[in-house]
């Protein structure tokens, strides 16, 4: 949904060249049945953008430029699919740029998922607690929701 | 005969005896100062003189008991302690207050020990100062509690009702002696008369036994009865009856009934109170004592605890207990023998859904499922397969005991359960795993040649029983076959692939979560798991029977041992290696584990034989195959003869040439210790030519040379034969690892090939004799067999060793004999 970044793409790539000796051994299964080989990051749609998925957190949370922290209590409504309001926005790292891709933590540091940013972090500052400050795209609780589509 | 005098000997038990007779001691005590002594407190020594005369105050009346006891006890009441058997005179004393009187006469009547006056008080005085004499005195039974009452003392409120509940006691005894003899044919719930009613009074719960009336198995109508209006009180009161009579039945049986009759009513009884179908609960009868059926049942109703394991790859044990328990969930390490195990008592929010958990910093899993990995002990840069792989608990816990490395391909045959594989995988940051959509049985061919296999077969369901209680009743015989089947199939295909010439693995675990023999259960999760013995090991039974493997010690220190027999069956007795945990025992689902080692990549034929000649040592083999592999011997053995039956079986056309070879060398080197050099590097070569021998009979290559050779060959090879169609029945595979092994037990008795030597060259069949110590050491040893044998013997020796079970002695035996011989 949104273009990856240099850097992104060069981790994706990284991750996937690891797993030629798999992609060797995966070759004797026959394509029908071969369900799923690695890590799952995302998927190229019909007109050929590429979907982000959540399963491709864990490569790219360590590499996150733009974080966005958020406060326990909004925790659970990110997990089910909300946005982040600003009531519920813990810290943000400075100077992120507006509809910049971030990764939503926890304030225990756990990655919870991607999102965009909504607002610039100067605007994050100005504006009421009930706007939206972060976007969201994907979330780990999408692995209990969204079982049958995770792939 | 006689009772037994040992005062400390406490009677135990629900019979009668134990409640009703005392026993010898009970009178000895009133003589021996020392029984009662051990059991009260230490006394005064004037205590002690009043413990002595209450003893004998049976035999010498009120005399001895209490003048001591006087002195001590001026002030109090005047009510007599109930003391003692027989203290009467002075307890009609009692009611007279003499306490003013007797400071002054104490001293005198210490001494005198007699008054009836002083005697109450002393009975009184005996009461308080040695009340807790009193309580061993009160055991004395109800004789002098009778004797008491008659006397119509003056007793505390507390002790009247003590005498009275000794006297119900002592009734009720005595009625439950009449009424067990009774043939009655009541109800049990007619509990008659007033014994069993008072003693219930007085005890409590204490003396269930008592209270009850005898058992009594209710005619075959009442059976029917049950059917139709099943009063569950009533059904669990007789299930607890049934077993307790079935305990001792010799004692507590009703005349006139038979075991077989208690046990189907108890079965029956068992089927309605938990509702299990007959045919299964008629399985778990056969597998489980009565005792631990019942736990078994009971431990069936209620869910295992949560237990969940804690993903290394992204977080510590301690980090995530702590994180939990700070989200208010109440939880403990699951025990010495995991390290990443927790269970979870209780817990305020939704162990499925913290954010820890979608995290993947944690996977909800049964503390048995994690046995099987731990068995399966797999390494790094690995490649492993799990054949049942969904929901992939067992398969993260491979990653993450991998540390990602490897490979690991997880196949189920279920497209549903597979979404749940993958998202978990995901989820726990698994990285190094191929999922796939096969049935398991097509796996050597798909792809093959894995380190190590794990697979978790899976059940009809029957484990799920605290999920699907359904499955209590509606599985039967050919649901179970049905299962066994797919699961002996599975087991193969899983055996196959398996790379036996692994370097760090060649193993294979085989789990199920049904505790039948018969049935493999798969375990889902928080489920009482069938735990049928017949299948799991049948099924494992037949494995050692079919394949080139042989089981090995699982690693888990606990857990019970499988069955190696079974009533009517025999299993193979190396099934003592292979695990089974129990709901009621472990505390965890039920599971059936066995890990296998896979010693030779090859098939071993049925017994239709290559060979004509060869037929009754092909039949022998795979008999003989467990059999070396019980005998402890070293798998080399096998592995080398394996390998030359594949070398055998590939290489015909060299296998002449090299036999022509061999038989130049051998003739050439008549010396022996050229020969043995010369012999042990050929020996690889060789191998497989003499093995090929008594197989050659069949292969038309060598006939026209190697026939003769073959024939005469054949006497020498009586044992080695076995080694020999044990590598003629193996598929191709040809390894050199193999080779080593053989030479180096051969040349341990390289040394005895020059002596032999010497004979054989001396005889007519020189050149063949000296290709004999080239063979495997089997063969050498064989040889010296052969030697002494030779010519005559070949057409008695070859029946003989068609029989299976002599060769595999005699060959020992013979060849040490005849070493023996030929080396004196």
């Amino acid at each position: 949904m949104r273009p990856l970044t240099e850097e992104e793409t060069r981790v994706m790539f990284e991750k996937i060249a690891k797993y030629e000796k798999i992609m060797k051994l995966a070759a004797n299964i026959s394509g029908d049945k071969l369900v799923s080989l690695g890590t799952c990051f995302g998927k190229f749609t019909k007109t050929h953008k590429f979907r982000l998925h959540v399963t491709a957190l864990d490569y790219l949370a360590p590499y996150a430029k733009y974080k966005v922290w958020i406060k326990p209590g909004a925790e659970q409504s990110f997990l089910y699919g909300n946005h982040v309001l600003k009531s519920g926005l813990g810290r943000i790292t400075e100077n992120t740029s507006q509809y910049q891709g971030v990764v939503v933590y926890s304030m225990a540091d756990i990655p919870l998922g991607f999102g965009v940013a909504a607002k610039s972090t100067q605007d994050c500052r100005k504006v009421d607690p009930m706007a939206i400050v972060v976007f969201h795209q994907a979330d780990i609780g999408e692995y209990v929701r969204h079982e049958e589509t995770l792939t | 005969m006689g009772r037994k005098l040992d005062p400390t000997k406490e009677k135990r038990g629900p019979g009668r005896k134990a409640r009703k007779q005392k026993g010898a001691e009970t009178e000895l005590v009133r003589f021996l100062p020392a029984v009662s002594d051990e059991n009260s407190k230490r006394l005064s020594s004037r205590a002690r003189k009043r413990a002595a005369k209450r003893r004998l105050g049976s035999v010498e009346a009120p005399k001895t008991n209490k003048s001591p006891e006087a002195k001590p006890l001026p002030g109090k009441l005047p009510k007599g302690a109930v003391q003692t058997a027989g203290k009467k005179g002075p307890q009609s004393l009692f009611n007279a207050p003499r306490g003013k009187k007797r400071p002054a006469p104490g001293s005198d009547e210490e001494e005198e020990e007699e008054d009836s006056e002083e005697d109450g008080m002393v009975n009184h005085g005996d009461l308080w100062g040695s009340e807790d004499d009193a309580d061993t005195v009160d055991d004395y039974g109800a004789d002098s509690n009778s004797e008491d009452e008659e006397e119509g003392e003056a007793l505390l409120p507390i002790e009247r009702a003590a005498r009275k509940q000794k006297a119900r006691e002592a009734a009720a005894g005595i009625q439950w002696s009449e009424e067990e003899t009774e043939d009655e044919e009541e109800e049990k719930e007619v509990t008659p008369e007033s014994g069993p009613p008072k003693v219930e009074e007085a005890d409590g719960g204490l003396q269930i036994n008592v209270d009850e009336e005898p058992f009594v198995l209710p005619p075959a109508g009442e059976m029917e009865q049950d059917a139709q209006a099943p009063d569950l009180q009533r059904v669990h009161k007789r299930i607890q009856d049934i077993v307790g009579i079935l305990r001792d039945f010799g004692a507590q049986r009703e005349e006139g009934r038979s075991r077989s009759e208690y046990l189907n009513r108890l079965k029956k009884d068992l089927a309605i109170y938990y509702s299990y179908g007959d045919f299964l609960l008629g399985k778990l009868m056969d597998l489980f004592p009565l005792s631990e059926l019942v736990e078994f049942l009971e431990a069936n109703e209620v869910p295992r605890p949560v237990t969940l394991r804690t993903n290394t790859l992204k977080t510590r044990r301690r980090d995530l207990a702590q994180a939990l328990i700070n989200r208010g969930v109440n939880l403990d390490p699951l025990g010495k023998w995991s390290k990443t195990g927790l269970v979870v008592y209780d817990s305020s929010v939704p162990i499925g859904a913290t954010p820890e958990y979608l995290a993947g910093h944690y996977m909800l899993q049964g503390a048995s499922s994690m046995l099987p990995v731990m068995a399966l002990a797999p390494q790094e840069h690995e490649r492993i397969l799990d054949m049942c792989c969904a929901p992939g608990g067992k398969t993260s816990y491979m990653a993450q005991l991998m540390k990602n490395t490897g490979v690991i391909l997880a196949n189920d045959a279920n497209a549903e359960r597979l979404k749940s594989v993958v998202g978990n995988l995901h989820r726990l940051g698994v990285t190094n795993t191929i999922i796939s959509h096969y049935d398991g049985r097509q796996f050597p061919k798909v792809v093959g040649g894995f380190d190590r296999v794990l697979l978790d077969a899976p059940c009809s369901g029957t484990g799920v029983i605290s999920k699907d209680p359904a499955v209590k009743t509606n599985k039967d015989e050919k649901d179970i076959l049905r299962c066994a089947h797919l699961q002996k199939e599975l087991l193969l295909s899983a055996i196959d692939s398996v790379n036996a010439t692994s370097k760090t693995g060649g193993y294979l675990v085989y789990c199920t979560c049904s505790i039948t023999l018969q049935l493999c259960f798969f375990l889902r999760s928080l489920s009482s798991p069938h735990i049928q013995v017949e299948e799991n090991e049948w099924v494992v039974d037949y494995a050692l029977k079919k394949r080139n493997v042989r089981l090995v010690p699982t690693g888990l220190d606990f857990g019970q041992e499988g069955f190696t027999r079974f009533r009517e069956r025999r299993f193979h007795p190396s099934l003592r290696s292979t695990r089974r945990f129990y709901p009621h025992t472990h505390n965890m689902d039920g599971f059936f584990i066995a890990k296998f080692k896979k010693f030779s990549n090859s098939i071993p034929q049925s017994q239709t034989g290559n060979s004509e000649t060869a037929t009754p040592t092909n039949v022998d083999l795979p008999q003989v195959i467990p059999k070396s592999e019980n005998s402890s011997q070293p798998a080399k053995k096998a592995k080398g003869a394996a390998k030359t039956k594949q070398q055998l079986q590939k290489q015909q056309h060299p296998k002449k040439a090299s036999f022509q070879k061999l038989n130049g060398i051998s003739k050439g080197a008549d010396s022996e210790l050229s020969t043995v050099p010369s012999v042990t590097k050929t020996q690889a070569s060789s191998s497989f030519q003499d093995s090929s021998q008594p197989a050659g009979k069949a292969e038309g290559i060598r006939e026209p040379k190697v026939t003769g050779k073959l024939k005469q060959r054949s006497p020498k090879l009586q044992s080695s034969k076995k080694v020999a169609f044990l590598r003629q029945n193996a598929p191709p595979k040809g390894t050199d690892t193999q080779t080593p092994a053989v030479l180096s037990p051969s040349k341990t008795q390289a040394t005895l090939k020059p002596k032999d030597h010497h004979q054989p060259l001396g005889r007519a069949k020189g050149v063949e004799k000296q290709q004999l110590p080239e063979q495997p050491f089997e063969k050498a040893a064989f040889q010296k067999q052969n030697d002494t044998p030779k010519g005559p013997q070949p057409p008695t020796v070859s029946p003989i060793r068609s029989s299976r079970p002599p060769p595999a002695k005699r060959k020992k035996s013979q060849s040490r004999g005849n070493s023996q011989l030929l080396l004196s």
